[in-house]
């Protein structure tokens, strides 16, 4: 059996929570993590005779997602009753939309490879609408208790095309869509408290086919890494039941983490009749068109987009541009100390990603909490880029000017860090290092070689860090062949 | 003249006169009450302890000479559909029998912030679906000119209350007649009022889109004084719609001389008793007489309303109802062994017929593959209607039809045939449909002693000239004919 001679086809729906201050339709608080049953009111519990009223941040971010995902805009649009029962929908009825989303036809280039090959993913509609509650199942009680804070939390869903083939390109347009939901800052983008969560279809077919194959939902994936475990399962299952002379049906399975599979939760026979209708509590959605056009204009550019242009204009390899790219900070700094136009791009983001991260972590701060800025970062950069300092004795300056206001060059003096380019000094030193390390020197002459790294390290020591390195090894290389 | 029979308006002018104390006029409607109401049947839950203090209240701020809003010290019935915090609000449900609001709605608040003096709860068909009060879970309720006839649906509890003066006003819920008919039927005056002028935030919905909180009261100017107070836009309801209605029940009397009104001829033909029919031209010749314009006009969509309105209410029915499960309140069965058997049991034990039916006949219509055939043609249908009155009221301030086909029918007499019972809203649920405001009052009597009703209907926020003409009418025919409950 062949899994290679099978194209795996994976269409997704993200359902992003939105970090809005309140929620969709009331005037609770959006937040997690609040005692059981106590960031709710009437109107999230649906309590009779309660109505909803749309809270119009949600609108915004939803129409700022549209934006970044290029979708056309539906700035009058409706929304309808999407209608079942279930204990933790408490007016059996959820808030969505059905045949008018807010957004619809956009595309997201994802990045397939380190060398910055991309696919287009084609992205059918964005819509609003309201979370449901929590069922909770316990040892100290019978039966199960519902939490309705959750209740009418506002989330987006973001449905693709089947345009995916194979769970690494959907994990890459996971990542894609979660980086861009941080990036206009719309969704705390936490997985563990579920705040993304994805309904994944999958289906098979041979290679060179055109055809799409009947394909099968799977809900409760709550990971990014879980999302490709689902769809490797699902894929290898299909294709079992075909290699096998079986059929694929139309229908939903539940995938189950813990176990690595997935299990049968409805045929298309007993698929529900959700009974669509428009929202006759709340009126149609309109948004002022210069208020779309406002939105669009306050997107940033896109982290895809960015890291793809340090790949090719600043020459970054793709591993730094993605940790760039991952934090807006650390970017736009970059940007800001590549602008100076003063050093070399992967200078400055050697030394962000490095020392100034490491530092940061340490600390526990962020780049803005710091004095660095990126005209003292360059500077220092430009010191050992003109060999007036060391790679090493920039460890040490680089940790004063984050911390003080002390510019390079004044750390440098002020340390006497400045590299000794005065041959005949450096060599009465290497001479001396030569002199008290009788052992090493032997060593050498017996053919091992590598020990000239370590009197390397002993000049830099004697030197305090100011001798040349490069300059030093080849005058020890010299010394030794001479004695 | 006892105190119960009064106005509000009247009574508002002796509270301020010292004529009568709150606490009196409010002892004398619980006399009534205790008198009449073994033979109405109209409350489902009495607050007299809630009344006593509410007129003592009122009492309290008119000896320090504290200004009163204009209803202080008025007796309230409302119908049991509209949330009462801390007072039972069943719907006249078996499945919300035990259902207390933690809120009060808007339009109850705005009568309380008055300083309305709350009765009690009133009957009507379960989840305002009907047109007699038989539907309701709890009681009969009678009409008080004769006992052995409906008080009409669904707010029958609320007219049969306020005819009885068992109530000075009353609030109730016109979802498709029924605020209009029942007071049609019981003789007294009803406003629907336009969709969106009153909050329905508080309302337990029935047909979202339809449904409206109104007053019912004995004369034209009443209902005007309780519409103003109830009126008004409410953050908490989208579909609310900024008015000002100020000065409204003020200008009710001014001259009606150079108005016109449309008289449309659908709703004159087959179907509509002659007695009926007779009642109300005479009523438009009474009006004409005064200088008011009179002219036939059509509304062709008409015999279509009524198909279009089940649809329509059903469906959003169908929905709204779907929340009363047994999970959170309310009624759940006694025994189940799995979740769907709860479901399936709390909701067959707990629904009357009628709301099985509806909720049936509402899940159909949105069910996949007739979506498009039933309720999509129902609301062309619906736009249809709303665009055939627009342009009748180019031509017209008002237009003048009956309430019901016929008077009130006898107890039981169509029970069992929900077809006729609906036909009794033929007359009413295009006004719905099309959100306009209309207004019922009493304008002549039947061969069998019980009233007739007609009815004006106004362009959208038009109350103003409806209750305009129906006060000039009042005054002209006499107004309010007390019940024969009475004796």
């Amino acid at each position: 059996m062949a899994y290679e001679d099978y194209e795996v086809i994976v269409g997704l729906e993200v359902h992003a929570e939105l970090n809005t201050d309140s929620k969709i339709y009331c005037s609770c608080k959006n937040s997690f993590g609040a005692e059981v049953n106590t960031n709710c009111c009437p109107v999230c519990t649906g309590m009779p005779g309660t109505l909803p009223t749309l809270n119009e941040k949600v609108v915004d971010y939803a129409i700022k997602m549209g934006h970044a995902l290029g979708c056309t805009i539906h700035n009058v649009c409706k929304q309808d009753r999407k209608n079942y029962f279930y204990p933790d929908l408490p007016k059996a009825y959820q808030i969505s939309q059905y045949d008018i989303p807010l957004c619809e036809h956009g595309h997201l280039d994802i990045i397939l490879d380190e060398e910055g090959h991309t696919k287009r993913i084609g992205v059918t509609r964005i819509h609003i609408e309201e979370d449901a509650g929590k069922l909770i199942h316990g040892d100290s009680f019978q039966g199960s208790l519902v939490d309705f804070n959750r209740c009418g939390v506002p989330l987006i869903e973001i449905v693709s095309e089947p345009d995916l083939r194979g769970s690494g390109e959907a994990k890459a347009y996971l990542e894609g869509i979660k980086s861009i939901l941080q990036y206009l800052d719309i969704s705390d983008c936490k997985m563990q408290e579920g705040s993304i969560r994805c309904d994944v279809n999958v289906s098979v077919r041979k290679k060179g086919s055109a055809e799409f194959n009947t394909r099968v939902e799977m809900k409760n994936v709550n990971s990014f890494s879980g999302a490709v475990r689902a769809i490797d399962y699902e894929a290898h299952r299909q294709i079992d039941v075909l290699e096998s002379g079986g059929e694929i049906y139309q229908e939903t399975r539940r995938w189950d983490d813990a176990a690595g599979v997935n299990v049968l939760l409805r045929s298309k026979e007993d698929a529900q009749d959700y009974r669509y209708f428009p929202e006759p509590d709340l009126p149609t959605i309109v948004v002022d068109p210069q208020r779309v056009e406002q939105l669009r204009q306050s997107i940033p550019e896109l982290p895809n987009h960015r890291l793809l242009r340090y790949m090719k204009e600043n020459g970054l390899p793709y591993f730094d541009a993605n940790l760039l790219v991952e934090n807006q900070d650390k970017a736009a700094f970059f940007e800001a100390a590549s602008a100076l136009g003063k050093v070399s791009d992967k200078a400055v983001s050697n030394w962000l990603l490095g020392d100034v991260s490491r530092l940061l972590y340490e600390k526990n701060l962020t780049l803005a909490e710091t004095r660095l800025t990126p005209e003292k970062l360059v500077e220092m950069i430009a010191l050992i880029e003109s060999g007036e300092i060391s790679n090493t004795a920039g460890k040490t300056v680089v940790e004063e000017i984050m911390f003080t206001d002390a510019t390079a060059a004044q750390v440098v003096d002020a340390r006497g860090l400045r590299q000794i380019s005065d041959t005949s000094a450096l060599e009465a030193m290497a001479r001396q290092v030569l002199a008290g390390n009788a052992k090493a020197v032997e060593q050498y002459k017996g053919g091992k070689t590598n020990v000239l790294g370590f009197l390397v390290g002993q000049c830099m020591r004697a030197s305090k860090g100011q001798g040349n390195p490069a300059v030093l090894k080849e005058m020890l290389t010299r010394l030794l062949e001479e004695m | 003249m006892e105190l119960y029979e009064k106005s509000a308006a009247e009574l508002g002018r002796m509270l301020r006169a010292k004529e009568a104390s709150a606490a009196e006029i409010t002892e004398s409607v619980l006399g009534r009450i205790a008198q009449v109401e073994p033979r109405v049947g109209a409350y489902l839950t009495l607050t007299e302890e809630t009344a006593r203090s509410q007129a003592a209240r009122v009492d309290e701020k008119l000896a320090k000479g504290e200004a009163l809003a204009p209803l202080a010290g008025i007796p309230l019935a409302v119908k049991d559909n509209i949330s009462t915090k801390d007072v039972l609000t069943t719907c006249a449900s078996k499945i919300l029998y035990n259902y207390v609001p933690s809120f009060d709605a808007f339009a109850y608040a705005r009568a309380m912030e008055q300083g309305m003096v709350l009765l009690g709860k009133v009957n009507m068909d379960e989840f305002a679906m009907g047109s007699s009060c038989e539907n309701s879970a709890m009681k009969t309720t009678r009409n008080p000119h004769n006992p052995d006839y409906v008080p009409g649906g669904s707010s029958g509890g609320s007219a049969a209350a306020v005819a009885a003066c068992e109530a000075v006003l009353a609030l109730g819920s016109d979802t498709g007649g029924s605020i209009r008919q029942p007071a049609a039927y019981c003789g007294v005056v009803g406003l629907k009022p336009t969709y969106g002028s009153v909050s329905r935030y508080g309302l337990v919905a029935f047909a979202s889109s339809l449904d409206q909180i109104g007053p019912v009261a004995r004369t034209v100017e009443d209902a005007a004084l309780l519409f103003e107070a109830i009126a008004g836009r409410d953050p908490m309801d989208a579909t609310s719609i900024p008015h000002d209605y100020t000065g409204l029940a003020a200008g009710i009397h001014a001259p009606v001389q150079g108005m016109t009104i449309g008289l449309p001829k659908e709703y004159f033909g087959e179907g509509v008793e002659e007695e009926t029919r007779a009642a109300v031209l005479a009523a438009a010749d009474a009006l004409k007489a005064q200088g008011v314009t009179v002219k036939e006009i059509s509304l062709p969509s008409t015999p279509y309303g009524l198909a279009a309105y089940y649809i329509i209410s059903s469906a959003e029915a169908s929905s709204n109802l779907a929340r009363f499960d047994g999970v959170k309140y309310g009624y759940r069965t006694p025994e189940y062994s799995s979740l769907t058997e709860m479901y399936e049991k709390t909701r067959s034990e707990g629904f009357g017929d009628e709301v099985k039916r509806r909720i049936m006949l509402g899940t159909f219509v949105l069910s996949s593959g007739y979506y498009d055939a039933y309720y999509k043609r129902a609301k062309l249908m619906q736009n249809r209607i709303a665009a055939e009155f627009a342009e009748a009221f180019a031509g017209c301030d008002a237009i003048l039809a009956p309430t019901a086909p016929g008077t009130a029918f006898r107890l039981g007499e169509n029970y069992d045939n929900p077809l006729k019972m609906y036909a009794a809203d033929v007359c009413t649920v295009n006004i719905n449909i099309a959100g306009l405001p209309a207004v019922s009052i009493p304008c002549g009597t039947g061969k069998n002693g019980l009233p007739i009703g007609m009815q004006l209907i106004g362009a959208k926020f038009e109350e103003a000239k409806i209750l305009r003409l129906a006060a000039a009418y009042e005054s002209l025919c006499g107004g309010f004919a007390p019940a024969a409950i009475v004796d």
